[in-house]
């Protein structure tokens, strides 16, 4: 049913690899569903805590596919005409007046005309499904619309096909990937869900970030990045508002590179904090929590001086 | 049970859909559709990986993370009995397993305290092949020690004894990590079962998946985290929900100052109506949450909810009582932090003044008398506490007056309902006067009642979710 995709991967340790070949580190399981996806097309739901790559994820399936992203971006109040088609309104008008100044008889035919696809606003959706190219559809934050809007997608995530009433049904020229997120805000439909794969995408283990970290910061000393790592576990074990997603992980890597520390001692860490925690009630949670538990650590070179000049 | 030859197909099928059956048995929606999905997914996939079969069928099948935890119960327990089921069919190949399989020389030779110590060195080292091995073989030598009591429990514990393993909580620091311990009891303990079922030829009965497993917290810290999430997840469904209806303009009346303005774009035609914005009403809330030691455990989890409430409402007021009311509005202005919070009520509440028992009498005539005079239409109260009031008049008069003067009142008693009014609850005398009453001991009929308040759905018919 689904058109060729450019590459077909046979199993799921292939989708790791290309994946991988992106920058994107995905464990088993997640490569495991995004071969499920591309095999059984099949939407993916992904869900998890804020900052683990969801998003990211659905852009690593583009690019390491060579499919086009197209992204809809999810917000309440977000309804057909922003998301599906709209007609073009100032355009029909446009060709009424000018049709009407002949005045003659062919007044159906001009009606036929206005509502054909030329006088069509292509949204997102629209978009994903008459593309001549597989696409990767990216759905994001789905869970921030309102319930109606989750039933209008049924008919586009089950049957890959959008009816539209003046024109008749669109139906996918090409299978795309389709991957939905959420921040589990609000339940979704059970309706949605059994149409989807589900996976969910937590913080991911000390290995696998140490491994992320250094794909993205090559340049980082080894030790440094696993001390690194630990704290930032530590981190996100405490009851924080906003727990650092990987992303700041990077960024903390990035920084320390910058101010040229080789180590993550008291005065690094309360000089470069506010890069992973980026609320007040939290800094101090943080600043209570861990720098306690920074001194005594089997950190790489700890040479006698405590805290201060590096 | 038919015999399971792990590639054919059509018994594959069947599992499956035996599987499907126990989920759904567990509370999880899967329907056909799932169960024809899991089937594509398991087709997809190579079958070399324990963990791609486990997963393909929980992506399948499981659909949010709490139908994850109840999959993996299930899944452990399904697919252990389907083995055990098959190897009864191969009676021949059960036989020769249930042979010992220590000379008795060679049994005599070992004593436990060997075998101790091997355990132990095997945990220090995470040798899960070598631990498994050593447990077989602590299973046959206590087999010569006397014989076996039949309850897995009981020669659980006599193994245990016997090999006198020590965890590294004790005083002197040396003992053997904890984690290790429990995974290999967990694998003397599977040993036991399977040779339990062989010998008795059958399967034991399957159980049923426990309500209790998902009941609220009832003790310790360790499930305030679970509490936590709770409210976590509630928080942002309250947050959600307000602009869910805020988004749905298309049923608002039409504001004609807007659709003229839009109109001009298109020559004064009309084409897009410009609709008046809804305005979702807050509520006003007013929540008395009883802190007594009859509902500690509760009154915790109460007060956490309060917390994520004051985030989300603005028009909230909350009260603590015991033998008397207090207001603690301002605290939760003040401290945003939870453990602060229940700090300062305790140390400023003031709702204790001789005998630490709760007496719900006195507290509506005091708050008949404070606070009754701001109540109108709009306000709703809500009660968290469990009606027990310990002997003492219940004035449900002055609950009338307080339920009259309110718009709506609702009850939460983290009592089951069968519980209400034995002894000294007193819960019927106040259900007249109520818009509902809830009873509230798992997380989700919290979460069920403050889906109901935010929505401004709340009605009066009773606790029916």
């Amino acid at each position: 049913m689904a058109g060729s995709a450019p590459f077909e991967p046979e199993t799921p340790r292939e989708v790791a690899t290309q994946l991988a070949g992106t920058g994107y580190l995905a464990d088993q399981t997640t490569a495991l569903i995004a071969f499920l996806a591309q095999r059984l097309g099949k939407p993916i739901l992904v869900e998890g805590p804020a900052g683990v790559g969801k998003t990211e994820l659905a852009k690593a399936l583009a690019s390491s596919t060579g499919r086009e992203l197209v992204r809809l971006q999810c917000y309440e109040g977000l309804d057909e005409a922003k998301a599906l088609y709209e007609w073009n309104y100032r355009k029909q008008l446009l060709q009424i007046q000018a049709d009407g100044t002949g005045e003659s008889a062919g007044d159906s035919s001009g009606l036929e005309r206005i509502f054909s696809s030329e006088f069509l606003l292509q949204r997102p959706l629209m978009q994903a499904i008459a593309s001549e190219e597989p696409v990767v559809l990216l759905v994001d934050e789905i869970d921030k619309t309102d319930q109606e809007f989750e039933a209008m997608l049924l008919e586009l995530l089950s049957d890959f096909q959008i009816t539209i009433p003046e024109m008749g049904r669109v139906e996918a020229r090409t299978h795309p990937v389709v991957v939905l997120t959420s921040n589990d805000s609000r339940e979704l439909t059970e309706a949605l869900k059994r149409r989807c794969l589900y996976l969910w995408l937590d913080y991911p283990e000390p290995e696998r970030e140490l491994e992320i970290v250094r794909l993205h910061e090559p340049s980082i000393d080894e030790s440094l990045a696993r001390r690194l790592v630990e704290v930032v576990a530590m981190v996100r074990e405490l009851d924080l508002k906003k727990p650092p997603s990987i992303a700041e992980s990077i960024d903390w890597a990035r920084t320390l590179l910058l101010i040229g520390a080789d180590q993550i001692d008291e005065q690094v860490f309360r000089d470069s904090l506010s890069i992973i925690v980026k609320h007040r009630t939290d800094m101090d949670t943080v600043v209570a929590g861990i720098l306690p538990r920074l001194g005594n650590s089997p950190g790489p070179g700890k040479n006698g001086t405590p805290a201060g000049t590096r | 049970m038919t015999a399971a030859t792990p590639a054919g197909e059509g018994t594959v099928a069947g599992r499956v859909v035996a599987f499907c059956g126990e989920l759904r048995a567990a509370g999880l929606a899967v329907g056909t559709s799932e169960t024809r999905d899991a089937l594509g997914a398991l087709e997809s996939i190579g079958w070399e990986s324990r963990t791609d079969f486990r997963e393909a069928l929980a992506t399948t099948l499981a659909k949010s993370q709490r139908d994850r935890e109840v999959f993996d119960l299930v899944f452990e327990r399904f697919f252990f009995r389907t083995a055990e089921g098959s190897a009864l069919d191969n009676r021949e190949l059960l036989e020769t397993e249930l042979e010992p399989a220590l000379s008795d020389e060679l049994r005599d030779a070992i004593g436990f305290d060997d075998l101790g110590r091997a355990v132990a060195e095997a945990i220090e080292s995470g040798d899960r092949g070598q631990m498994a091995e050593l447990g077989r073989l602590a299973i046959e030598l206590f087999r010569t020690e006397g014989e076996p009591s039949g309850v897995v429990g009981v020669d659980l514990q006599r193994i245990r004894r016997g090999l006198g393993l020590r965890a590294s909580d004790d005083r002197d620091g040396t003992g053997l990590p904890s984690s290790g311990i429990r995974e290999f009891e967990e694998m003397v303990r599977e040993e036991l079962n399977r040779r339990q079922i062989a010998r008795q030829g059958k399967l034991p009965p399957s159980k049923p998946m426990l309500e209790l497993n998902r009941a609220l917290p009832t003790q310790g810290a360790r499930d305030l985290a679970e509490v936590r999430r709770a409210v976590v997840r509630m928080k942002r469904r309250l947050a959600t929900l307000g602009q869910e209806q805020r988004g749905s303009r298309r049923t608002g009346t039409i504001d004609l100052r807007r659709t003229m303005r839009a109109s001009l774009e298109t020559g004064g035609v009309p084409l897009r109506l410009g609709y008046r914005p809804k305005r979702p009403r807050k509520p006003e809330i007013f929540v008395l949450c009883d802190v007594s030691t009859s509902v500690s455990s509760s009154s915790t989890f109460f007060l956490s909810v309060l917390h994520a409430l004051h985030d989300s409402f603005r028009r909230l007021r909350s009260f603590v009582f015991v033998e008397r009311i207090s207001e603690v509005t301002h605290l939760f202005e003040e401290e945003r932090e939870f453990p602060r919070i229940s700090e300062r009520i305790s140390a400023e509440g003031g709702v204790v003044d001789v005998s630490g028992y709760t007496d719900y009498g006195r507290v509506w005539l005091e708050f008949l008398e404070g606070v009754a005079p701001d109540l109108g239409p709009r306000s709703n109260v809500i009660v968290l506490g469990d009606a027990r009031t310990n002997g003492r008049p219940p004035a449900t008069d002055a609950f009338a007056q307080v339920a009259s003067a309110a718009g709506k009142i609702f009850w939460l008693n983290p009592e089951p309902r069968p519980y209400w009014n034995y002894g000294d609850s007193v819960m019927s005398a106040y259900l007249p006067s109520l818009d509902g009453a809830y009873e509230c001991w798992k997380t989700e009929h919290l979460e069920q009642f403050v889906d109901l308040i935010a929505s401004g759905r709340a009605s009066p018919t009773g606790p029916g979710r």
